[in-house]
């Protein structure tokens, strides 16, 4: 028994199909526990009120849009390295989901900027880089969309995606470089150094957090079973077409 | 020297359009591919010219040993007709005298210094297949070579292809015309077109199998 | 390789259009500017370095469709793939080409557009030297982008969609050498950076181009 079983389409179709419907029990439990205990039991903070509770949102949103990308990386390389197709449509799937969550993340990026800062939007560091994000993700998903031939698309989609990671990741750091910014850093693995989460707020968020990873694996499953059904339409397509 | 060619499966658009294809061609030896439009002629010349990879079997020839001439001629419309020749003949590494003879053999002399885009299709043509002889390569990948070539032209084609066996050369030709080349064997490929119609590289397991 | 730059190059001066258009356009943006900015000369000074590499950016965009499509359409790129010469040469001599008649004309001509946008006197001879250093970059991932788009149709609005968001790391370099440059402050950090992407790009991407265009030619 080894992981690449399922890189076998039926494999992945009837393993997908028994997991599903727990993922989404669990997803849903995840995300109602932790979204109702951070709306409406956790105290307002002292400076910002009530508008901190867009954390609940805004966080989990950020860290899936970079993880979907990772993700996105991971499938592409097995699929040059191993050629199995359901990696490909994986990553195809994870595409637009990546895409949500980058807009989500600045959009109530947005929200909380505006009472904190006094503006929508910024160009600060991290904002800019989400955007750059978000721009990555629409070219990746266009050349997806522009190619005909699927194992063409997924051979070149996976080439943009190596070359597009290591110019993300350059743009991360120039961006950096170019505007120090408004932004405060990361405060969820500062445990024990100064200026830390407050602990009321930390619990919701972890389960929020796990919500947002679970609904990011339940929404790619989903999508990849989607993909895989629409190359076999397009397969038995072809194949009529050529009888 | 030999173009050994065992079990050969070609691909065009992620079907299988040609399979079980065995042939050997030795030194002096032409071959011209028959069939219709669309049965996978320019797909087995560009699967056996490297472009795209082969669906299954095996293509043995000696490295950098085949020189492609696709229907399209890769002409520079800007450039005149010595010039074309001159990249060409650089880029494989051969020199001017290489490039004259090119010349003489298509007849392009009086043409020489022309710029190739007011070149008539069949000048071009002849141009393009003056192509081959500058890349000093025996396997010559030949779709259509005679396209919109006058009969004398077709002629001098058959002279200049008659020539590069007679030195050793090797040729695979596809058309469905005659190409006065009546000691080529030819190669009907109608029966190597697959019973049923199937995809290139299907996944482990199959897309089928998925819904079983 | 020098037989195809030589190629590239002689085609580029006959066909005329290519690098013309693209210095014409450089000049456009350098006199539409002010025309929208207004025409004080402090605020233009200002953006003068940012109007200039986006300018330049833009304008090497322009004709980067070209790079591989024209030779992907007359048969040549099938034929240069069989040649014994490797594909990485090919696009490495073809992104030398597209620079030699863009990026650097762009680079000689951008002090008189600097002029134009009232650019302080210290910054002309940084924006040289950044749009010198900077700009093979920008030709040779736009190979990588014309690489992989070149089989498409509409693949000249996919390439921007593709190629603008690789060009960020450069753009924010470049400007911030001239930038610097212009008000005397420390500049050897981002020129340094800007020559890191450079010479990495050059080394690592038209195996990447190569890649796409053996893909896009199967």
């Amino acid at each position: 028994m080894s992981i690449w079983e399922y890189a076998n389409p039926k494999k992945f179709m009837q393993t997908s199909a028994r997991v599903l419907p727990w993922l989404v029990a669990l997803t849903t439990a995840f995300l109602a526990v932790g979204l109702v205990w951070a709306f409406f039991f956790t105290p307002d903070d002292y400076k910002q009120g009530a508008t901190v509770k867009i954390m609940f949102l805004h966080v989990p949103a950020a860290m899936m849009a970079i993880n979907a990308w990772i993700m996105m990386l991971v499938a592409s390389l097995i699929w040059i390295v191993r050629r199995h197709h359901v990696s490909a449509l994986a990553a195809r799937a994870a595409a637009p989901v990546g895409l949500t969550f980058t807009a989500i993340a600045l959009v109530t990026g947005a929200l909380w900027g505006q009472p904190m800062w006094g503006t929508w939007w910024a160009w600060d560091p991290r904002l800019t880089s989400f955007l750059i994000l978000a721009l990555f993700y629409l070219g990746y998903m266009a050349l997806w969309a522009a190619v005909e031939n699927p194992d063409t698309a997924a051979d070149l989609t996976s080439v943009l995606c190596i070359v597009g990671s290591v110019f993300a990741l350059l743009s991360r750091y120039a961006v950096k470089f170019w505007n120090q910014g408004l932004h405060q850093d990361s405060t969820i693995l500062k445990v024990g150094e100064k200026d830390p989460l407050d602990p009321a707020y930390y619990l919701p968020l972890v389960v929020c957090i796990l919500g947002t990873v679970l609904l990011f694996v339940t929404l790619v499953l989903v999508r990849t079973r989607t993909e895989i059904r629409a190359r076999r339409l397009a397969a038995l397509l072809a194949r009529e077409r050529s009888a | 020297m030999e173009l050994k060619v065992s079990d050969l499966a070609v691909s065009r658009g992620g079907l299988v359009v040609l399979e079980g294809l065995d042939f050997a061609l030795a030194p002096g030896q032409a071959l011209v591919l028959r069939g219709p439009n669309g049965i996978g002629k320019t797909t087995l010349l560009r699967t056996l010219a490297g472009l795209q990879p082969a669906v299954a079997g095996a293509i043995s020839a000696p490295p950098e040993s085949l020189a492609y001439a696709s229907h399209s001629d890769g002409l520079k419309a800007a450039l005149d007709v010595t010039e074309n020749l001159q990249f060409w003949a650089s880029v494989h590494g051969l020199d001017a005298a290489a490039v004259g003879a090119a010349l003489d053999a298509m007849n392009l002399r009086a043409l020489a210094r022309r710029p190739a885009a007011n070149l008539s299709a069949g000048q071009k043509r002849r141009l393009g297949l003056a192509r081959l002889l500058v890349t000093g390569r025996p396997v010559w990948l030949l779709d259509e070579p005679t396209v919109s070539l006058d009969t004398a032209s077709v002629a001098l084609f058959a002279a200049v292809v008659r020539g590069h066996l007679a030195a050793g050369g090797l040729a695979v030709l596809a058309s469905h015309i005659d190409l006065g080349l009546p000691e080529a064997a030819v190669l009907d490929l109608g029966p190597f077109r697959p019973l049923r119609a199937r995809e290139a590289h299907p996944p482990a397991g199959g897309f089928d199998e998925a819904f079983a | 390789m020098i037989a195809l730059l030589v190629r590239d190059l002689r085609l580029a001066v006959r066909a005329g259009g290519g690098f013309g258009l693209g210095l014409a356009f450089f000049l456009l943006v350098a006199v539409l500017v002010p025309l929208g900015v207004g025409p004080e000369g402090g605020t233009l000074g200002r953006i003068a370095p940012g109007i200039l590499w986006v300018g330049a950016l833009l304008a090497c965009l322009l004709s980067l469709d070209r790079l591989f499509a024209l030779d992907f359409e007359d048969g040549s790129l099938d034929l240069l793939a069989t040649a014994p010469l490797p594909l990485e040469g090919a696009v490495a001599a073809k992104a030398l080409a597209h620079w030699l008649v863009t990026g650097l004309p762009l680079a000689l001509l951008s002090p008189v557009l600097g002029i134009l946008l009232n650019l302080p006197a210290a910054g002309y001879l940084w924006l040289v030297v950044s749009l010198l250093v900077g700009t093979p970059a920008l030709s040779v991932i736009g190979a990588f982008g014309a690489a992989v788009t070149v089989g498409l149709k509409r693949g000249g609005l996919l390439l921007s969609l593709l190629v603008l968001p690789l060009y960020v790391p450069t753009l924010i370099f470049g400007a911030e050498v001239v930038k610097r440059g212009a008000t005397g402050a420390e500049f050897a950090t981002p020129l340094a950076l800007l020559a890191a992407i450079t010479a990495g790009a050059a080394a690592l991407l038209p195996f990447a181009a190569a890649a796409a265009l053996r893909i896009n030619l199967r």
